[in-house]
């Protein structure tokens, strides 16, 4: 399946069918992550059970401390 | 009067006017790193009125990459960022008036420093100061720029009290903690590019000109080529201990007791005493200097002794160079420290 991600198309094997699958497909384990799926911010407790289908634009920002 | 600023103010949306403005405008950065040290060389150079600059922290070889303000000899003589910074700045901008502190600074002295600021920057390295700021932010309803980065990451986002939604909204949707430092190293355009986002904020923020400004939070990853602008504004919350009807500035509200932490990847602890006082540095450096190796320069000491470096600064803060150990750091500085 493709997306979007970030501005990049990135195709993702079948198995990945959550957020919470394109996350971990993405090995992010920031716990400080917003997540906007199709130009809507998810709830972090939506992630599990949000559906993903070919074309959906998704933006995975994370928070980082240093400067 | 020479035409130093001559090509910003032929930029139409700041003209004349905007410039006027800008010199008017005093801004409090809150951090010398990278991204303190960027900030601070662009709108010193763009003519800002006042600059306050805040470090804890003393410039080492590891700085010398990326941040831009500093010097080998500053590097070789641990001259406190917040002292070389300035110096460097009034160099670049002799008519911006420049103040620094070296100082880790606590919610009570940002109670005093926030005094007829503007605008303050966000140019730190962890979660726990920027709460604060973003506190203070809310609390005297001054404009901040959050700012971060790591590898070849950054985000920046600008919380406008009353409008936006504050950081506090922003990470509460998820769980606050895991904020690990990183050890994944930092290249210098990634800094440089959140420096070019909060500058450019600051300069609209600073000449006034509202509707300019970039409601998005920004995120890029320019080594994977990736960036990122989403509207967060569905976050803000009414019931936000920070920003919402009834605050209580939760992270102004701690105890003054010593704090003690754990510098991000640097193999060093920090020993902060619960009272301030000015500790003489002289004295200290002859009694150590029979135990170990001393050095000094005017703003703080460094001692070595057991493989380990102790740096005390005038105000008691110690850093505790060679352990990740607390309980060993805080044994050391009070065998050899108090
Ligand atoms: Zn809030």
């Amino acid at each position: 399946m493709n997306l979007r991600v970030n501005g990049e198309v990135v195709t993702v094997p079948d198995s990945v069918r959550t957020i919470k699958g394109v996350i971990d497909h993405f090995n992010i384990n920031n716990p400080v992550i917003i997540v906007e799926h199709n130009d809507t911010i998810l709830d972090k407790n939506a992630h599990e059970k949000t559906q993903i289908f070919e074309g959906d634009k998704i933006e995975l920002v994370q928070f980082v401390g240093g400067g | 009067m020479n035409d130093r600023y001559s090509r910003q103010t032929l930029f139409a949306p700041i003209g004349e006017k905007g410039q006027r403005r800008l010199k008017k405008k005093h801004v409090l950065l809150v951090g010398a790193g990278a991204l303190g040290t960027g900030n601070a060389e662009s709108l010193v150079r763009g003519g800002v009125g006042k600059i306050t600059i805040v470090d804890r922290d003393y410039v080492e070889w590891s700085n010398l990459q990326r941040q831009q303000l500093f010097v080998e000899s500053d590097a070789i003589e641990r001259i406190p960022k917040a002292i070389a910074a300035k110096k460097r700045l009034q160099q670049v901008n002799s008519e911006v008036e420049i103040e620094a502190h070296i100082l880790d600074v606590d919610p009570q002295e940002f109670e005093s420093l926030i005094e007829n600021v503007d605008l303050i920057i966000d140019a730190t390295d962890n979660f726990d100061i920027r709460m604060i700021i973003n506190d203070i932010s809310q609390k005297y309803g001054v404009p901040w720029i959050y700012g971060s980065c790591v590898g070849s990451y950054g985000i920046s986002f600008t919380i406008i009290p009353n409008q936006t939604p504050c950081l506090h909204c922003l990470m509460e949707t998820v769980p606050i903690g895991g904020l690990t430092c990183d050890t994944a190293g930092i290249i210098s355009p990634a800094a440089n590019m959140v420096v070019v986002y909060q500058t450019a904020e600051a300069l609209k923020i600073l000449t006034e000109d509202w509707g300019a400004r970039r409601e998005k939070l920004v995120s890029f990853d320019l080594w994977k080529n990736e960036e990122s602008k989403i509207n967060v504004s569905s976050l803000r919350k009414a019931d936000c201990t920070s920003c919402g009807v009834h605050p209580t500035y939760p992270f102004l509200d701690y105890e003054n007791q010593t704090k003690s932490a754990v510098l991000c990847g640097r193999d060093s602890v920090q020993i902060r005493p619960a009272k301030k006082e000015k500790r003489d540095l002289e004295t200290i450096a002859q009694t150590l200097s029979s135990m170990g190796k001393v050095e000094q320069n005017p703003f703080l000491l460094s001692f070595t002794v057991e493989k380990k470096r102790l740096v005390l600064f005038q105000d008691g803060r110690t850093l505790i160079h060679g352990t990740k150990n607390i309980s060993e750091a805080k044994t050391l500085y009070h065998r050899y420290l108090g």
